[in-house]
């Protein structure tokens, strides 16, 4: 049964230290105010997974909380570096990351095949490049049928995944509309899913009865957090704010200047303040 | 009209899409040239972003992959694995468009590290799509700032494939689109040559030599025997290009 929660008790509900978590939203819908309060209870050596880090990402691993993480994509788009995720990478802090590199198309497969309870993603891919060379976990089959060579990389089963989304009812039912990225697949994919909300209404009012809505029965815990996404944007509610995907540059090149602000606007904000991600 | 190398850049690339073709963009350089060439001379042109939109109709050029411009003015939005699968790997889309940190002088295009993978002098953000785009596709035009540090003799890691080791190498590892077809900088056009696939420049842009050239390649660069001048850029192309770059300044400065 799906639990509606705070924010504060969701996450603590769902993510302990140790987890693979998946924190999905394809530019769009990135669940941040969880990213934060994940941060602010001090979860430790998660392994984390996601198409294209982003800030959120680069925060959480400024601050500690990833031995491991699974990408495909790792800048800010637009604008340039993760900076946290480099200073990681190129010199170990905070502490060493390790990484697993993928393609968008073996993330996007991975994906779908953990949604479809399958052990591993088989696709058309990796052809002619280096990744495969440094990445154990992607290996080539050959067709039963036609003897093509394929790509095969596992699939991608969460102990948790949280998304963001525009509504739920009283029920627990979920509506995503707009770039639906791979939430879907990443709820359906994991053992507990963790959904923030920006409100909690009598009735979803689906667009279409093809719309994108995940029923309660597939979610854990819901929380409504107004603004969830922000910096990241919800289609029907807020804008994309580039100009602070802009500033993040100069926020995170510099480690102190990086902790202060985190202390300033997370650690030290309230669970789902909207105020929580401003400069 | 007075025009920089840049807007030359992005103006050539733009006059090689044509109005049937179905384009999946990159992010940065490529974005502007599919945009401008939609906003001028291909106005049916279908515009594909990996985060799922097809035929995005921007008025600005956003600034990620995932802008709610995009899915705004597509006619259809389907999920991320719709879009690798059925449309990428499933053979639809006629022209990549894509950039990356280095190139070599087959075409290959790394945009995962400078330096060592394990201990990389500068990591960059990695593949993203481009790995399965640069096989996928139909074709690849490239779009790259000249420069000793991009175009390099061989890519510190090959992320995307171009023409491997030349030839026919592409064809050997089972790869059957044409790869990197036009690679334009904002100082010439190059492409590859029909036997050896080495880029090979075609056309310099106004007021560049070739020793210039040269001087930003890491190899021996070869030249076409009838190398041509690329026409300059024309009033409504650069119109075109500064207001879309004016429209996209000023929305992407906005806060709400």
């Amino acid at each position: 049964m799906v639990a509606f929660l705070s924010l504060r008790d969701a996450v603590a509900e769902c993510v302990r230290d140790g987890d693979t978590v998946a924190m999905e939203g394809f530019t769009h819908l990135i669940p941040f105010a969880a990213g934060h309060e994940v941060i602010r209870q001090g979860r430790r050596d998660l392994t984390l997974v996601r198409m294209t880090p982003d800030l959120m990402y680069d925060q959480m691993i400024g601050m500690g909380c990833a031995r491991k993480l699974i990408f495909s994509w790792g800048g800010n788009p637009g604008v340039g570096s993760l900076h946290r995720l480099r200073d990681a990478v190129e010199r170990g802090w905070p502490h060493p990351l390790e990484l697993e590199e993928h393609s968008h198309a073996a993330m996007a497969n991975a994906y779908a095949a953990g949604a479809a309870g399958m052990p591993c993603a088989i696709f058309r891919g990796y052809l002619g490049t280096d990744l495969p060379e440094y990445n154990p976990n992607i290996r080539f089959i050959e067709c039963p049928f036609t003897g093509e060579r394929l790509a095969a990389i596992p699939s991608i089963r969460p102990d948790v995944a949280i998304i963001h989304a525009q509504r739920a009812d009283r029920q627990g039912n979920v509506l995503i509309e707009g770039i639906v990225g791979v939430q879907k697949e990443a709820v359906l994919a994991a053992k507990r899913a963790l959904v923030t909300v920006e409100e909690i209404v009598d009735d979803l009012q689906a667009p279409s009865p093809n719309s994108v809505i995940l029923p309660h029965w597939t979610i854990t815990a819901i929380a409504e957090v107004p603004g969830g996404a922000r910096p990241s944007y919800a289609h029907g509610y807020y804008k994309r704010d580039n100009a602070f995907y802009t500033a993040w540059d100069g926020i995170s090149r510099d480690r102190d200047t990086f902790l202060a602000w985190m202390r300033e606007h997370v650690l030290e904000a309230e669970p789902g303040s909207p105020l929580g991600w401003r400069v | 009209m007075e025009y920089t190398a840049s807007e030359m850049m992005t103006i050539a690339a733009a006059r090689a899409l044509k109005d049937d073709d179905v384009c999946f963009v990159g992010i940065g350089l490529p974005s502007a040239a599919c945009n401008l060439a939609r906003l001028t001379h291909a106005p049916n042109l279908t515009l594909i972003y990996e985060s799922g939109t097809i035929g995005a109709r921007p008025d600005v050029l956003p600034l990620s992959i995932g802008d709610g411009e995009l899915c705004e003015t597509a006619l259809t939005t389907v999920s991320v694995p719709e879009m690798f699968r059925y449309w990428l790997q499933g053979g639809r889309i006629s022209v990549g468009f894509l950039g990356g940190a280095q190139i070599d002088r087959f075409g290959n295009i790394n945009s995962t590290v400078i330096g060592d993978y394990r201990q990389p002098k500068v990591r960059l953000p990695g593949a993203g799509g481009a790995t399965e785009i640069a096989t996928h596709c139909g074709q690849i035009f490239v779009i790259m700032r000249h420069s000793l540090r991009a175009f390099v003799e061989k890519v510190d890691f090959m992320t995307s494939l171009g023409h491997g080791s030349g030839g026919d190498d592409r064809q050997r590892r089972g790869v059957t689109t044409a790869g990197p077809t036009l690679v334009v900088t904002d100082l010439c056009i190059m492409r590859p040559d029909p036997e050896t696939k080495e880029l090979t420049v075609v056309s310099l842009h106004e007021g560049v030599e070739p020793e210039q050239v040269q001087e930003q390649t890491g190899w021996p660069l070869r030249f076409a025997e009838n190398l041509e001048r690329t026409p300059p850029p024309t009033e409504l192309e650069l119109t075109a290009l500064r207001d879309l770059q004016a429209r996209t300044a000023k929305a992407h400065a906005a806060t709400e």
